[in-house]
């Protein structure tokens, strides 16, 4: 019999007061009990709603009624078929609008926290099981990845577990991509993303830092080097700002550089060579998941005062809602249905206030929400010494500068041929925030599943090919 | 990791060092940078390419002991590595079809300087040199310049070796007495280039200057490197680091370098402590 209450088992987290000082994680995952009592509220349904909404199609009812048998190494194995990284999907996906939004029980009462499951499978197996995985035997075909973000890492796993010679390409000095430099430390301890890492190695995927593609070696390089396939993963890295005055000024930070300095650059510890403003008072401008980052960052670093500045109101915000939920816990302030006009400076040019006008909400725009209206006459100035830019990012430009024939949209995303990934050029593959722009861990890890399908296909064929002549 | 080489200490505060990385010796041109990091925890910092040799897969940089994280880089001798050096970035510097240049270099900036001088030379460019110190002790790559130089001018602040003055000086006479430069290119600290840039102004000649900014990753993801240039905003990384001199707002881009002094300041005296009596 299914465990018919209406409530998923909360998630045990850190208390607000406690937490808003420390950077350790904020949620602190299911017990065993906890995870067989959810699992119970499951009622395995025969035509599984919930896989149709997860990007990577996990199968969710199979893995929940191996935890319901207490078999979580079984659960995990499930979970390991489909999803190169559980432990970081059970920690930022947007279950809520995925998996959990097309789950029965979600009609009457709270659907399966089928995210939070996922994190305790992969958290139990990370814990318990010694054994790292087995390097596939090779079939000795080379494919190149760049960029070793969600999409990248998991298109490589895909390739690696097919039996490719998987090398991926990163920018930086750190594996993760956004996973390390973007997303904080109480959201997703980085030795998670670690592990997941050093799994892909042990699968024999080898990741080549400090190499920018685009500048060190061009697509057409990577080629004439050997390798026979290319996925494109690099994401949507370019800071947007808004273009109003005094954004030049010291303390105007793009989300991207404040979250690097805090996260990949560890300036949330003490003793990290790596330079931040402790500020007063600061005000996040963004209602992402970027923005809510950031601004408890902020708070962590001992900020008293700190404000979402955003232009519409609550209901439009793109944020998940836990994690709205949790910065208002932590005491984040919400100046909703206001934009900034001006930031202000002092003499030494450093931020001393910024000017905002209030905003009302009128017709629907192209995106569907309600467009913000300036209210006439409305301008107030916010007492801040710190603005942070977290209203988006583009594609970076690197990699399409230097690659003759890849088709790029006036966004400057890559154009790719329907779902598979292939882009204008043979055997050019690409997926993530540097097809669709900005968007989430979950979907890029989509894409670049997708792609590695499509590229061991095509490989596939191609050495058929050759073989018969 | 990255190999020292070779390793020369060219003034007391200024280090060169040719590092094997041949990846982005392959790759290298005039006015680009790298960036490094000295060990694990360390920070990422830029420094343009001085130099390098593709056949030996060397990068050679020159760095001015400033603050914490190269002092720690100065404590590295030949056969220690670097951890991290990721190259090149920015764009290479514009040289083709110049036919008269004046470079202009300033302490540390001479190392810049020198492989823009060398490679006009190289292409049959005919260069003037002017390069500006604090005093003798302080002067380097005269022999250098010298070698791909047609007109070589040193300068001391304190006149205590070649003439005394700043650059402008003996810039401002090369063009009175009626040299004419397709184009003055200045490297070197901020104030310097500036004041560059407001003289030939006033002649009208052409001046390129290269930036060199706070940043982070040095491929356009941060953001912090952004200077306001005839009145858009650019990133020094991606865009860069060699702008027109004439549109880029000086007085902005020292503010902007002096975000972190105080933390900087500390973080030098705290290494120096550290390490003191180590060596």
């Amino acid at each position: 019999m299914a465990n018919m209450s209406l409530q998923k088992n909360p998630m045990p987290t850190q208390d607000p007061e406690v937490r808003r000082n420390n950077f350790d994680e904020v949620a602190l995952g299911y017990t065993e009990e906890q995870a067989v009592d959810e699992a119970g509220r499951c009622l395995n349904c025969k035509h599984k709603p919930c896989v149709s909404g997860c990007p990577v199609a996990i199968d969710i009812p199979a893995f929940i009624a191996k935890i319901r048998e207490r078999d979580f190494e079984g659960a995990y194995q499930v979970l390991h078929k489909s999803s190169s990284l559980p432990a970081v999907c059970g920690r930022v996906c947007p279950q809520e609008t995925q998996c959990e939004a097309k789950c029965v029980r979600g009609i009457k009462g709270e659907p399966v926290a089928i995210g939070r499951l996922e994190r305790f499978v992969a958290d139990w197996h990370n814990a318990h099981s010694a054994s790292a995985p087995e390097k596939p035997a090779s079939n000795g075909i080379k494919v190149a990845i760049i960029g070793a973000g969600p999409s990248g890492l998991t298109c490589a796993g895909d390739l690696a577990k097919a039996g490719y010679e998987v090398t991926v390409f990163e920018a930086l000095h750190t594996a993760g991509g956004v996973l390390v430099y973007g997303i904080p430390q109480f959201r997703l301890p980085k030795e998670i993303v670690q592990k997941e890492i050093d799994n892909l190695k042990a699968m024999g995927v080898t990741i080549s830092t400090n190499m920018v593609i685009g500048k060190v070696l061009s697509i057409d390089e990577l080629f004439e080097m050997g390798f026979e396939a290319v996925f494109i993963g690099t994401g949507a890295g370019l800071p947007r700002f808004m273009n109003i005055p005094g954004e030049n000024l010291k303390g105007v930070y793009s989300a991207n550089e404040f979250l690097t300095r805090v996260n990949l650059m560890k300036a949330y510890r003490e003793d990290s060579p790596t330079p931040i403003r402790h500020s007063r008072n600061v005000a996040v401008v963004g209602g992402g998941n970027v923005a809510m980052d950031a601004a408890r960052c902020a708070k962590r670093l001992g900020a008293e005062n700190v404000y979402i500045v955003y232009r519409r109101s609550l209901d439009e915000m793109p944020a998940r809602k836990e994690e709205v939920e949790h910065a208002m816990e932590e005491g984040i302030v919400f100046k909703v249905l206001n934009n900034p006009v001006e930031i202000l400076g002092d003499e030494h040019k450093t931020v001393q206030g910024m000017r905002c006008i209030e905003m009302e909400l009128g017709e629907p725009d192209a995106s569907g929400r309600r467009r913000p209206i300036e209210k006439p006459g409305s301008e107030f100035t916010l007492d801040v010494d710190t603005v942070i830019m977290a209203i988006g990012t583009s594609p970076n430009p690197l990699i399409r500068n230097t690659t003759k024939g890849l088709e790029t949209n006036r966004h400057g995303c890559i154009v790719t041929q329907g779902e598979n990934g292939l882009t204008s050029r043979d055997f050019v593959y690409a997926g993530g925030d540097a097809v669709t722009g900005a968007a989430t861990v979950i979907l890029a890890m989509g894409a670049g599943k997708a792609a590695a399908k499509a590229m061991d296909e095509a490989l596939k064929e191609k050495h058929a090919n050759q073989a018969r002549k | 990791m990255y190999q020292i080489l070779k390793k020369e200490s060219l003034n007391p505060t200024v280090t060169r060092m040719e590092v094997y990385a041949p990846f982005v010796a392959a790759k290298a041109e005039p006015g680009q940078f790298i960036i490094l990091r000295v060990d694990e925890n360390g920070e990422r910092i830029p420094l343009t390419v001085a130099d390098f040799d593709r056949e030996k897969g060397t990068v050679t940089i020159i760095f001015q002991i400033v603050g914490a994280t190269t002092y720690r880089l100065n404590l590295l001798n030949e056969g220690d590595s670097i951890h991290d050096f990721v190259g090149p970035l920015g764009t290479a510097s514009h040289l083709d079809g110049l036919k008269k240049v004046a470079v202009v270099g300033g302490g540390v900036g001479c190392a810049i300087a020198y492989p823009v001088a060398k490679k006009l030379h190289q292409l049959g460019a005919e260069v003037h040199s002017i390069v500006g110190f604090r005093n003798k002790d302080l002067v380097i790559l005269e022999d250098e310049f010298k070698a791909v130089s047609h007109v070589m001018k040193v300068m001391t602040d304190d006149g205590s070796y070649g003439e005394k003055g700043v650059v402008t000086v003996a810039l401002k006479s090369l063009i009175e007495s009626g040299e004419k430069y397709d184009e003055v290119i200045a490297i070197g600290p901020l104030i310097m280039m500036k004041f560059v840039c407001q003289l030939t102004k006033e002649y009208g000649i052409k001046t390129v200057v290269s930036m060199n900014p706070i940043m982070i990753d040095g491929t356009g993801m941060c953001g912090g490197c952004r200077l306001s240039v005839g009145g858009e905003t650019k990133f020094a990384c991606v865009d860069g680091p060699d702008f027109d001199g004439h549109l880029v707002d000086f007085d902005e881009a020292m503010e902007r370098g002096s975000m972190y002094r105080d933390f900087e300041r500390h973080a030098y005296e705290e290494s120096c402590n550290l390490f003191k009596g180590v060596r």
